[in-house]
């Protein structure tokens, strides 16, 4: 994962956006690489094809959609799939997601518009293996990313602080 | 200094697993000049090694050693490898124990005779009561420092507490506290006072709650007269042809395969280990597992009914900010069949972090119902539940030969049925435990499904009669004379209360009973 001032093999933001399309609303592709339409963040792929990746984040935000938790936390929740010994399963995984998008009329499951209507097709195959496997590991690989809980207001290891005794552990005011 | 013990050494007391049972006994019987052997499977970890991080926590403690499920419980499905949340380490689960300390009332030594037949339930009277109990308990309560006993004050309340006391009152409960914590709520012992860290279940990094690992064991090492092995994993337990146990087999640091030598020995293993070390000692004098005339090894298996409420307000709550489990309400604790069961429960506040949340609140669950919860977590107060479960013969452990652990030996299946009562119970406590929070302004709440068991009970009850039960009323097998149970899975029934206080009691009146009868010979 990049910021804006270091994208995939030192393009700057606009020479990114020139070489990518889109995928989806919330993504770009290119050759070996995905990001923000506005390049807040990129991200370079090894194993998985860029468009593999893409939907597979956007999957991830379906399965457990935050409003206020950016893509870049979904990004660190599933980049761990873009290995050698994990791809295989992947793409077909998003393959057979695909598929079900098209039995549904649609291009692809990027393509489709509403969360209500990706919801739809993942209910469709909330009991496959493939679907299994990326909930049950998000349940750690986002909720467990330290990064993410200051978002949901949780604040972490206290001990190093000296607890809450002196720092609001009975300051309920509004009981 | 006695300690360290010769393997061949066959005077000592061989001990395994030092959690609230083995750790307090090990402590007790080297007090009183008994040399101890004690075997336990972890390692070692003290406050300065506990870690205030969930899933971090988790793999430094928890026991992740393979075990399989069965039955229409909830946990099988949903974790199916782990069917308990207990601790594998010196200490054993009193490092992650939230400390609350609750003596059984005193109908529940009757269970039997006080709620009479319930299909189904395998219910048999404690050959022990109340007041046999009470100078024990005292004895515990004073060991661990559990507020509101003694002179010991009760401790303040956090805002997760403050919600729960504020909706129970609403509803008109009145017995509703702090309870009674086995939490410094002063300086007073060697322990410092609670900093209200917020990770009872972690491993308390101040030492403010009790635990054998820093308390009990250290105290009976400096005795001299306690060596504990620690990563030393018990597989078999040995014995002569007259019947008599004569010492142990395990699997040390190394993984090297040792034999140490006993006068006694005391299986301390927790629930599911205990039964399992005592079928897996099967032998051709004793083919159906040591101790297991009666054929109740491993059945009766008690979890206690339980169950999670949280409720999101509108306004803040921050309920990790505090002890964990500091608060409880005991007006339903009762046994009262109007309410549809018999038996009572307890609801006590509990809090989780943001990561065991997602784990825990709905396992399984996703989409917008389940992430807009999570989105309120900051809001959210939470509640447990526990209750009386009904012992029944088939919730059991047995031997899985299909599966085995890291030393090759066959590892426990545990099964569980929830029973009528359980059920009727647990939808009692959900909707009481709901309209406390909507008493004072819930804008959801959420009757969470029980966690991986925390409390295991009963695979070795105790019982007046050989043949309804494993031990006797010191925990002494009824077959053979030198082997004793000295944990939790002793319980003959569970009662409301969390076990861990009935567990010290237990162990601190039995090491009286083994030193007595070590000093007259008769064993
Ligand atoms: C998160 C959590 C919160 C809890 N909160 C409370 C509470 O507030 N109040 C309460 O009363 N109770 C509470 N409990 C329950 C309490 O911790 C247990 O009831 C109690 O620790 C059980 O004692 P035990 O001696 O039966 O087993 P344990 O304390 O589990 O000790 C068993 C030990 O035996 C070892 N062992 C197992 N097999 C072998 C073998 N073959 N060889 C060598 N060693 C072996 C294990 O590694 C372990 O260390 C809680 C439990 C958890 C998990
Ligand atoms: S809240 Fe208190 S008892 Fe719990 S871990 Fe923190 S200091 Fe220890």
């Amino acid at each position: 994962m990049m910021s804006d001032t270091a994208s995939p093999k030192g393009l700057t933001r606009r020479q990114l956006l020139s070489r990518a399309t889109a995928a989806g609303a919330s993504f770009v592709v290119g050759a070996g690489f995905l990001a923000a339409p506005d390049a807040a963040w990129a991200m370079e792929t090894v194993a998985l094809k860029p468009e593999t990746m893409a939907t597979l984040i956007q999957m991830a935000r379906d399965i457990y959609p935050h409003d206020k938790v950016g893509d870049e936390y979904y990004v660190v929740a599933v980049k761990g799939y873009d290995n050698a010994d994990a791809a295989q399963g992947i793409e077909a995984g998003i393959a057979a997601l695909n598929a079900a998008a098209q039995g549904k009329g649609h291009a692809n499951y990027l393509s489709v518009g509403w969360e209500r209507d990706r919801v739809a097709i993942l209910r469709g195959m909330q009991d496959s293996p493939f679907f299994q496997q990326i909930r049950g590991n998000l349940v750690t690989g986002l909720y467990n990313q330290k990064a993410v809980w200051p978002i949901f207001g949780y604040e972490g290891s206290s001990f190093e602080m000296g607890g809450y005794l002196e720092r609001g552990f009975d300051d309920i005011n509004w009981l | 200094m006695a300690a360290p013990f010769d393997l061949n050494d066959d005077s000592v007391v061989v001990i395994i697993g030092t959690g609230a049972g083995g750790g307090v006994l090990a402590n007790e019987l080297a007090q009183k000049g008994v040399g101890v052997v004690a075997l336990e499977a972890g390692g070692r970890y003290l406050p300065q090694d506990y870690v205030n991080d969930e899933w971090e926590s988790f793999g430094q403690l928890a026991w992740t050693d393979a075990r399989t499920t069965s039955g229409d419980w909830r946990v099988a499905k949903d974790f199916s490898g782990l069917p308990a949340w207990i601790v594998k380490a010196v200490g054993g689960t009193t490092t992650h124990w939230a400390g609350a300390s609750l003596r059984f009332q005193e109908h529940e030594w009757k269970a039997a005779t006080t709620y009479g037949t319930v299909q189904g339930a395998n219910l048999l009277d404690w050959p022990i009561d109340a007041a046999e109990m009470d100078p024990w308990y005292t004895l515990a309560e004073d060991k661990l420092g559990v507020t509101r006993t003694g002179d010991r004050p009760g401790l303040p309340g956090n805002n997760n507490y403050k919600v729960f006391e504020a909706g129970a009152r609403a509803l008109g409960y009145e017995q509703v506290s702090t309870g009674r914590m086995a939490i410094n709520s002063d300086e007073s012992r060697d322990r410092m006072m609670c900093q209200q860290t917020g990770f009872c279940f972690q491993g308390c990094k101040w030492g403010a709650k009790w635990s054998a690992a820093y308390t009990d064991i250290p105290e009976g090492e400096a005795t001299g007269n306690l060596e504990l092995r620690e990563r030393a994993h018990v597989a078999r337990i040995l014995h002569d042809d007259t019947g008599k146990v004569t010492g142990v087999e395990y699997f040390d640091a190394e993984g090297n395969l040792q034999m140490q030598k006993a006068r006694i020995v005391c299986v301390a293993g927790n629930t599911f280990e205990s039964p399992r070390l005592l079928l897996n000692s099967a032998s051709s004098m004793f083919p159906d597992g040591l101790a297991n005339s009666s054929g109740q090894v491993g059945r009766n298996y008690m979890r206690h009914v339980t169950g999670s409420v949280y409720a999101v307000f509108d306004k803040p709550v921050r309920m990790w900010r505090g002890t964990t489990m500091a608060g409880i309400v005991q007006d339903e604790a009762r046994h009262d069949t109007s309410r549809g069961f018999v038996g009572g429960y307890e609801l006590e506040t509990l809090s989780l972090g943001l990561p065991f949340m997602a784990a825990f609140l709905d396992p399984g669950a996703w989409g917008r119902e389940f992430t807009t919860a999570l989105d309120s977590y900051e809001n959210m107060a939470g509640m447990w539940i526990v209750g009386e479960d009904m012992p029944q013969e088939t919730n059991r452990v047995t031997i899985n030969s299909d599966v085995t652990d890291q030393w090759g030996l066959s590892v426990a299946n545990v099964h569980f049925d929830d029973h009528p009562n359980d059920i009727a119970m647990r939808n009692h406590a959900y909707k009481q435990g709901q309209a406390i929070y909507e008493a004072v302004g819930a804008t959801r709440t959420m009757p969470t499904p029980p966690y991986p068991s925390t409390h295991n009970l009963g695979t070795n009850r105790m019982s007046a009669n050989a043949r309804d039960g494993v031990v006797n009323r010191w925990g002494q097998t009824h077959d053979i004379a030198n082997l004793f149970v000295s944990d939790g899975s002793q319980f003959t029934t569970g009662a409301a209360e969390n076990p861990t206080l009935t567990i010290v009691a237990l162990a601190i009146r039995q090491a009286d009973h083994i030193a007595r009868e070590m000093a007259a010979q008769n064993i």
